[in-house]
């Protein structure tokens, strides 16, 4: 067993709201959940389940007021500025939306030297390591000098990407990655994820809607819903043979691109919400 | 909604205690050499003392403010220091003056520049390049201008109107109407440049918005679209507009008065301006607060009718 | 007090667009006559002292009112002083008056806003109060009062102007502050370990720049408009020439000598002019700059990339069993978007399809393909610009596209409806969701109130709404996004249409509240035996629904057939290559130590990374 690189122990996130002696909302209601080195762990759940909060929460993003979130052996979920300044090198974010996570007045250029800046990587060295991250996503070494908004979605991702790579991280967080992009694009973003990972060996907290994206990339998956952890296990466990029951209904409720065997599944579904809600009412009765 | 109006309402109480607060802090501040200013140069230390003495102006700054607040909460706002007329006889005898001229301006404004806002918004093309250009030229040139403007052509050469002078609505109100006209007229039109726009640029973005394709999907006409739902939507911002040009009209309505020689709030403000009738500065200032507080929460309700979202924030 | 509606800029200036801004404001007609005006303006004022020809306070008593003589080409006003050169220095102090206003504005607000917006918290709501109660007087009577105790001096009033000013700008850095911080790269900014200062000054200032700039040109007219009006009410600083003490004297003698006034007047109204002018000018420049940019789409490509034939599959067993008469049959339909340049851009080539009654035609594409843009036509309902521009669309007989707008409000809602994508921007939140239900009834269906009420009610239950009266009397925000959706389905289903236009009406949705909102429209498609046109991008959608499909690229149909015919015969290697990227059913990725990656990741962390060598070596 290899060691942890992160370790989530039952982190508490609560965002104030607004009012006079109004209880705070929490968004995290203690989720405990560890990565490894190297590994995909992916996110799945629906809107306002919490998904996004975590990775938030593992990026300093989010206000941790409770529990632990240790990184290589130390609790990194109150760290102060400066201190969290040391970690950029460690931990990176790709953002959902192409589309405002690039500052649209900066080159690409700018965009990608900027982490290398606060490392005080020397200029020449800075623009060396820009063309050799292009290269690492895909992209021409004429991309350099142009702006965001000549990039179609797919390739505003692959930047993102980059940008989270040029201080080679261990971790990245992607928070909803390929949700924004068309479906043969997501196919070949999702390839490139890949194909980093088993050549750096960096490790992944995927988060996304999609139980079909997570589950192609995933080696294990954790399922959340309501601010908690409902599932967590191997990926193909998770997403192919649920044991909660939201895990199933969110299983079931994925519509299979193959009418005969829609038909079946929806026909399962259907057959489930009956029995769960029978179960429900029973254990309420009881 | 009346917790809704109970907020704005009390938010628009501090809003009056805080500039009065303020107001009286500045205006008093000078303590003895208020004295000295009204008595000139010449007065002698003993005068100048007397003066002080007379006027409560030795006495600590919060008790003067208290005495002036507990006097204001009863009606009571003090008399001139020139001529003994009482604050509030001064400023209510002038008052309805000026408001019928400011209230005559909106009305102009909300009513032309509606129009022409949902006319250029919808007919689009000249009509709209037309309607821009002429609010940026009434938007730009300012107010006091355009009065001197219509003075040297309406009165001075066509002699369509008397181009100074004021008659009480009681005396005779064709009259009344010969003498406000212009004076609204010149009020009005940087007001009808700003909120024109202001209609237009709501419009545009209204008739954008996904469910006027919705509701017009369902069978609803155009024009039925327009008229129910998009104008409801525009008018929230229009309303915005309308209110910060409230306060404006007040303030032009200073220069506009001169101009017409109209006995308004105008004049008395320039009159113990010059003067240094501080109990006089100061009632105005509470007074004009105060009508903008009105007129604030006026437009919030109307805001909070127009559009139940905004009753949330 | 001043109308300044705070102009927001999207995000960001194009870096292009904006180092030019200044080349191409003097290009532009306008932009080069204020600027040409406000620069001489500005010269003069500077050389005053050499450009008069008198000094501008001496007076001779013989020459009051004195009409233009030789060397006073504008005459002499009522103290007998040189119109011209007055008009010469009084630019200086009307103009400096104006500036320091403005530098008094811009340092409190601009500094104040940055704070605010980036910090906010408490700074937030104290700096909102301090704004409401610097605009809460008009900035005429604040200046008369202080006038009244501190004297008739004209850089004082002009610095309390200037306060009175600052929530313009406080309000403008302010808001697009707020836009800014909120912004994903702020956040990727900060994970990368910048600090605040460098935020703001490279994420943040870059956005509120041009903004100011064009704000200040504004700040700048009415500053001098109001100085103007102070000195006009002979309350300025009578021993200093400004343009507003000469309309002060002209005004005065304005039955005797009417020119006096004229000059003044004449040179006011000019800048404000020129200054607002050039304020637009700027807005314009950048908003035009910024369109091609707010697109979020990719424009589409050109339409020839793809000219191979489109494919066409023959009827199966599946789909001949659910149909009826033909509804709508669309031949060879073209749509195009008038351009600024008078040119037609065509985005949909061609078009054909057709639905039967009973029958759910799914339109299925990437985003560009042109399927909303069919859907919307069929409806007539395409944004401003856009129209049919070939082709017909058959229904019941009658070619829609040459329909009158008139006949289309007959058919709409009625005949054929629709159901869009956005719940939530798709109901007007200013009327209650009932309300929404009822007037489109009372008017397609022609019943009275009560009954309309009666059948939106029976409606709200039957899309599965718990509460219907509730929902009823609700405002759209106070529903959830799958309820307002039900609503929706509601509203379109209300007039018993033949015809249903699904414009991608689950992407919204969760993927729970998508199943059960896919589950009831098949029932209601059933129960009504409507038509459906669906657009999507989602084959488990089309897989769920779909009777027959077309897949739509670039503006073309470029494969059509019954269901399961696209789902196992593909013949458009377009169509393969989309069914070839579906993930779903694909293999899970399995254990990490199965792979080699567990092995890669171990060596990563024994050995120093990259960044650590360049760390070492700078």
């Amino acid at each position: 067993m290899t060691e942890l690189l992160l370790d989530v122990k039952n982190v508490i996130v609560e965002y104030p709201i607004k009012g006079f002696r109004k209880e705070p909302f929490q968004a995290l209601k203690g989720v405990s959940l560890d990565i490894r080195p190297g590994e995909t762990v992916g996110l799945v759940g629906e809107s306002g389940s919490g998904k996004t909060t975590l990775g938030r929460a593992v990026l300093g993003l989010a206000p941790v007021t409770g529990g632990e979130i240790v990184y290589r052996g130390k609790d990194i979920a109150h760290l102060g500025r400066r201190e969290r300044k040391s970690l950029s090198s460690e931990i990176q974010v790709v953002f959902q939306d192409p589309y405002t996570s690039l500052n649209p007045s900066l080159t690409i250029e700018q965009i990608l030297v900027e982490p290398l800046t606060v490392r005080k990587v020397a200029k020449k060295d800075a623009s060396k390591r820009v063309l050799d991250l292009l290269d690492q996503v895909g992209l021409p070494s004429n991309a350099a000098d142009r702006l965001p908004r000549e990039f179609s979605g797919g390739q505003r991702q692959r930047i993102a990407i980059a940008r989270a790579l040029a201080l080679d991280p261990r971790l990245i967080v992607c928070d909803e990655p390929v949700s924004a992009l068309d479906l043969s694009t997501q196919a070949r973003v999702l390839d490139l994820f890949k194909e980093i990972q088993e050549r750096t060996g960096v490790a992944y907290l995927f988060v996304s809607h999609d139980l079909a994206v997570v589950r192609h990339l995933s080696h294990r998956v954790a399922v959340m819903y309501h601010g908690e952890i409902v599932e967590w296990g191997a990926g193909d466990q998770v997403t192919g043979d649920p044991v909660h029951p939201y895990t199933q209904r969110l299983f079931l409720a994925a519509p299979v691109p193959d009418p005969d065997r829609q038909e079946q599944r929806r026909a399962v579904r259907q057959r489930l919400m009956v029995e769960q809600e029978r179960a429900g009412l029973e254990a309420g009765a009881a | 909604m009346f917790r809704f109006i109970l907020r704005r309402l009390l938010s628009g109480i501090v809003l009056l205690l805080l500039i009065s607060t303020i107001a009286f802090s500045l205006l008093y501040i000078g303590g003895g050499d208020i004295a000295r200013r009204i008595l000139g140069q010449m007065a002698t230390p003993e005068t100048v003392a007397q003066k002080s003495e007379q006027l409560g102006l030795n006495r600590p700054l919060y008790e003067q403010y208290f005495d002036w607040l507990s006097g204001a909460v009863r009606g009571d706002l003090g008399s001139s220091w020139f001529t003994g007329q009482l604050v509030t006889e001064g400023i209510t005898s002038r008052l309805a003056v000026t408001l019928s001229i400011v209230i005559g301006a909106i009305i102009l404004i909300a009513v032309v520049a509606v129009a022409l806002g949902v006319w250029a918004a919808i007919r689009g093309g000249w009509a709209d390049k037309v309607v821009q250009a002429v609010s940026i030229l009434g938007f730009a040139i300012p107010g006091f201008l355009i009065a001197l403007g219509l003075v040297t052509l309406f009165a001075l050469n066509l002699k369509w109107f008397k181009p100074t002078g004021y008659t009480a609505f009681a005396d005779s109100p064709t009259g009344w109407a010969a003498s406000v006209t212009l004076p609204i007229i010149a009020l009005a039109i940087g007001g009808i440049a700003g909120v024109a726009q202001q209609v237009r640029g709501s419009v545009v973005d209204a008739l954008r918005q996904d469910y006027v394709r919705t509701l017009r999907s369902r069978g609803l006409s155009f024009n039925r679209v327009v008229f129910k739902h998009v104008l409801r939507n525009a008018g929230g911002p229009a309303l915005a507009v309308l209110a910060v040009q409230f306060v404006g009209l007040l303030g032009g309505a200073v220069i506009v008065e001169q101009i017409f020689a109209i006995p308004g709030l105008g004049q008395v403000s320039v009159q113990a301006t010059t003067q240094g009738d501080i109990p006089m500065v100061m009632g105005l200032v509470v007074a004009t607060a105060a009508i903008v507080v009105i007129v604030n929460l006026l437009i919030d309700l109307l805001q909070g009718w127009l559009n139940p979202k905004v009753r949330l924030s | 007090m001043i109308d300044l509606t705070p102009t927001v800029m999207a995000p960001a200036l194009p870096r292009a667009a904006r180092r030019s801004l200044f080349s191409r404001l003097l290009r532009n007609p306008v932009g080069l006559a204020t600027m040409l005006f406000l620069t001489l303006l500005v010269l003069s004022a500077i050389f005053a002292p050499l450009l008069a020809p008198h000094d501008p306070n001496s007076s001779s008593i013989q020459d009051v009112l004195g009409g233009p003589a030789d060397g006073h080409p504008l005459g002499f006003d009522s103290s007998g002083r040189d119109v011209f050169s007055r008009l010469i220095f009084a630019g200086r102090f009307s103009l400096a008056g104006a500036a320091l206003a403005l530098l008094i504005a811009l340092v409190i607000g601009v500094t104040g806003g940055l704070i605010a917006g980036y910090y906010g918290k408490w700074f937030d709501s104290v700096s909102s109060w301090l704004t409401g109660l610097l605009m809460a007087l008009p900035g005429i009577v604040v200046l008369l009062a202080a006038r009244s105790v501190l004297g008739p001096s004209m850089w004082l009033s002009m610095m309390i102007f200037g306060v009175l000013l600052s929530p313009a700008f406080f309000r403008l850095v302010y808001a697009s502050v707020t836009a800014v911080r909120n912004e994903l790269y702020v956040d990727a900014a900060r994970v990368a370990g910048l600090g605040d200062t460098r935020i703001i000054g490279k994420h943040i200032l870059t956005v509120v720049r041009a903004p100011v700039i064009i704000q200040s040109a504004m700040v700048l007219g009415i500053a001098i408009a109001i100085q103007a009006g102070l000195d006009f009410l002979g309350l300025g600083d009578q021993s200093i020439p400004t343009w507003g003490t000469m309309l002060n004297d002209g005004f005065r003698q304005i039955y005797k000598e009417p020119l006096l006034i004229l000059w003044p007047s004449v040179v006011i109204a000019l800048t404000c002019v020129a200054l607002t002018l050039l304020a637009n000018t700027m807005r314009d420049l950048l908003e035009r700059s910024g369109k091609a940019k707010a697109r979020r789409r990719p424009p589409l490509r050109p339409a020839d990339v793809n000219k191979t034939a489109a494919v066409f599959h023959a009827e199966d067993l599946s789909s001949s069993g659910r149909t009826g008469e033909v509804l709508l049959d669309v031949r060879d339909l073209a749509i195009g978007y008038d351009q600024p340049d008078g040119t037609v851009k065509t985005v949909v080539h061609d078009v054909s399809l057709t639905v039967r009654r009973g029958e759910v035609h799914g339109l299925i594409g990437e985003s560009g393909s042109g399927k909303t843009q069919t859907a919307w036509s069929i409806l007539r309902l395409l944004p401003d610009g856009g129209r049919v521009t070939g082709g017909a669309i058959f229904f019941e007989g009658k070619d829609l596209a040459l329909a009158s707008e008139k006949e289309m409000t007959k058919i709409r809602g009625k005949k054929i409806a629709y159901i869009p994508q956005e719940p939530m921007s798709n109901l007007d939140s200013a009327f209650t969701i009932g309300s929404q239900l009822v007037e489109p009834m009372r008017v397609c269906l022609g019943i009275s109130k009560k009954e309309a009420t009666q059948r939106a009610l029976k409606l709200l239950a039957r899309v599965g709404i718990p509460n219907p009266e509730r929902t009823f009397a609700a405002y759209p925000h106070e529903v959830s996004g799958g309820m307002a959706q039900r609503v929706l389905i509601a509203g379109a289903v209300s007039c018993d249409p033949d015809l249903l236009i699904a414009d991608e009406p689950t992407t919204a949705l969760d993927v729970t509240v998508q199943a059960e909102v896919l589950d009831l429209l098949r029932e209601l498609q059933s129960e009504l035996n409507m038509g459906v046109v669906l657009v999507t991008h989602n084959f488990g959608v089309v897989a769920d629904l779909c009777d027959r499909v077309s897949v739509m690229r670039d503006g073309r149909v470029i494969e059509t057939g019954p269901v399961r015919a696209i789902f196992t015969q593909a013949k458009h290697p377009y169509t393969q290559s989309l069914l070839a990227a579906i993930l779903e059913d694909g293999e899970a990725r399995g254990d990490l130590d199965e792979g080699n990656s567990g092995r890669a990741a171990a060596a990563a962390l024994a050995t120093p990374s990259i960044s650590d060598t360049i760390g070492a070596q700078s």
